[in-house]
């Protein structure tokens, strides 16, 4: 295979998508070019709709390695949404009992807790599913709907700041302890997290003995068991670092966007980090530009919608297109291996 | 509401008619998921069968004037999404619940994008039948006006239970789903038969998605379906891959689902959202009771290969 395939096919799989997302739109009535043209100037095209970009890219990373990471394992899990509004919630509870400490203090207090509980929440699936056999697939998202229905009582109920009247809220964190900006720009420090945690996990993957068995669990359990491999607990821990990531995630969205934690913690997160990671081929490196092109999606539908008066169900098309290509893309990786395969 | 006593009699019957009313799109996606899975495929993407069936179904019963052509567009909205999924999946190294996936992201936004303009026009619904006029009790009355797609469904499950059990084509799709080989050595033609069984399946799922906008909650909005489509999948494992159990884990489910409205109808407001997973918080509860190390009885073999 050739040594850039990897990266080319994704890529020729997404331009497929965007030619055939144009047919679509034009059929429904858009201009076709000047779509084109909102998406990229939207996305791409200045540096302020960059910083958008990067920004929406920061918690897309987060939760594309709740899918990346259980399948390296053979696993597909979903509850990157519920990872996403648990570790949020926590995130918040915790600032606000620490709302007169160190803002530093705070903000890493914030993150573990939302680390600890989104872990939590995927290390139950990959716990459920070693030793009940329980669907991982299933058991996760059935965890969405809770974690949401959770959230949605706490925040209108118990947890409620009377004052948050359109969309009900907890208390703010405080401004002192929101998570600021990189540098000068408008780039919240959430990138930088996404970035960091995703390299630290190529490290661990490419680099260490917990990596090679976790791709000895991936590519046989039989195997793995007989030489004597934990497998139970590399499934909880690889699980857990996942929805640690998607806690993560939703620790930045209070810490530097909201401040409180309410039902805008499940804006659809969770649900594009999948997305992502099938792009990214579960890859920790290929996830951060696979972050920031979907990313640009996002930033630029706003400006999609307006300008061309489309619904706002438009990105979610497009979206479903690409993830539909990019699947159907893996067939011809398969067919280029089997060609090595018989040249050999 | 006099007090605070609860009028347990109305909960009750509220729940029961809730369990046959939001049941009956539980009943039609698990059947749906049931054929699809007993040929060894699982396609998450009913969730998205469900949506654009509702939406189709809704559109042209508006346009037609006729709910059942409704009926039968949003059947065919999913057997055009399950000849995607079958055609996806059956290509080397393609992961069936990935496409899945992709399908309900896609079904979702296409269902959102063509049905901007049909959230204010009202289409004829669907009829039902009244069983409850005997009684004085406007609850009972409520609980027991039965959609005709519901009594279809309850002919239906035993009736696809005999398909499988005695037929030719029931035999085949068996065994396609307990081993490709078999299959094989007796002449069939694997794809082929995953493929209509997927069509199928996402016909009858369609048909659910029908029953949500042309009858109960009726109206086509977003916020539709929450996840039915995705539940099926959990509701089938549950039900071992039996279709009359099918049936009854519809029942239940719809139950569960009716209990928040149900209690918030006679003055319970506390809780709305937790008593709202229920059904999430029970599907789990059984998967895990149900499930053990040992491969599930009734498990199609090809299924339990991964």
């Amino acid at each position: 295979m050739l040594p850039l395939a990897p990266f080319l096919i994704p890529l020729v799989a997404i331009a497929l998508s965007l030619v055939l997302f144009g047919g679509f739109v034009g059929l429904a009535g858009a201009d076709v070019q000047g779509v084109y043209q909102s998406i990229y100037r939207g996305a791409f095209g200045t540096w302020f709709s960059w910083q958008n970009t990067l920004t929406s890219a920061a918690p897309l990373m987060l939760t594309a390695l709740c899918t990346a990471l259980p399948a390296r394992l053979g696993l597909i899990v979903i509850g990157g949404e519920g990872a996403v509004v648990v570790g949020g919630l926590a995130a918040a509870l915790t600032g606000l009992a620490l709302v007169d400490a160190n803002p530093w203090v705070a903000l890493a207090g914030m993150a573990l807790a939302a680390m600890l509980t989104g872990g939590l929440l995927i290390g139950l699936v990959g716990w459920l599913r070693h030793s009940r056999n329980v669907n991982e697939t299933i058991s996760s998202l059935l965890f969405n709907y809770i974690s949401i229905a959770i959230l949605s009582f706490l925040v209108i109920g118990p947890l409620r700041d009377p004052e948050t009247l359109n969309k009900p809220s907890t208390h703010h964190i405080g401004d002192t302890h929101m998570l600021g900006a990189l540098g000068d720009t408008s780039i919240h420090w959430g990138f930088g997290y996404g970035l960091i945690v995703c390299l630290l996990l190529w490290v661990l993957y490419k680099r260490t003995v917990f990596g090679f068995a976790v791709d000895m669990v991936g590519g046989n359990v039989r195997a793995a068991l007989l030489s004597g491999l934990p497998v139970g607990r590399i499934v909880f821990l690889v699980c857990m670092m996942g929805g640690a990531a998607a806690g993560l995630a939703g620790m930045v969205e209070v810490a530097a966007v909201h401040g409180r934690a309410n039902t805008s913690l499940n804006a659809g997160y969770g649900y594009e980090g999948i997305l992502i990671a099938f792009a990214a081929r579960h890859h920790p490196l290929a996830i951060i530009p696979m972050a920031i092109l979907f990313g640009g999606i996002r930033a630029s539908s706003g400006l999609m919608q307006r300008d061309h008066d489309l619904p706002d169900a438009t990105s979610l098309v497009l979206q479903g297109i690409i993830f539909i290509l990019i699947l159907a893309s893996e067939a011809v990786f398969a067919r280029l291996a089997k060609r090595q395969g018989s040249a050999a | 509401m006099s007090g605070d006593t609860i009028d347990w009699i109305t909960v009750l019957i509220a729940v029961l008619g809730g369990a046959i009313r939001v049941g009956t799109p539980f009943l039609f996606v698990s059947l749906g998921e049931c054929l699809t899975e007993k040929s060894g495929r699982i396609n998450l993407g009913l969730e998205g069968n469900l949506i654009m069936g509702a939406m189709a179904g809704y559109g042209v019963a508006w346009i037609s004037g006729s709910p059942w052509l409704g009926v039968l567009a949003a059947g065919a909205t999913g057997v055009a999404l399950g000849f995607v999924h079958a055609l996806l999946c059956q290509q080397p190294r393609v992961n069936d619940i990935a496409v899945g996936i992709a399908l309900m992201i896609l079904g979702t936004g296409l269902a959102f994008f063509l049905g901007k303009p049909l959230i204010q026009p009202s289409a004829p619904h669907l009829p039902a039948l009244h069983l409850g006029d005997w009684s004085d009790n406007p609850a009972l009355r409520a609980a027991l006006e039965i959609n005709v797609l519901f009594i279809v469904g309850v002919i239906l499950a035993p009736a696809m239970a005999w398909f499988f059990r005695s037929t030719r084509w029931g035999l085949a799709i068996r065994t396609v789903g307990e081993s490709d080989d078999a299959a094989r050595a007796m002449g069939l033609h694997v794809n082929g038969v995953r493929m209509l069984a997927t069509m199928a399946g996402g016909f009858l799922a369609g048909v659910g998605g029908a029953f949500l906008s042309l009858y109960y909650p009726g109206g086509w909005s977003e916020g539709l379906s929450s996840g039915q489509g995705l539940m099926a999948v959990a509701l089938v494992i549950f039900a071992r891959w039996d279709p009359v159990r099918c049936l009854y884990a519809s029942l239940l489910f719809g139950g569960a689902g009716a209990l928040g409205p149900s209690l918030q109808s006679v003055g319970v407001t506390w809780g709305y959202y937790l008593f709202n997973a229920a059904p999430y918080v029970l599907t789990l509860a059984l998967m895990i009771a149900a499930s053990s190390t040992k491969v599930r009885s009734g498990m199609p073999g090809s299924l339990a290969a991964r």
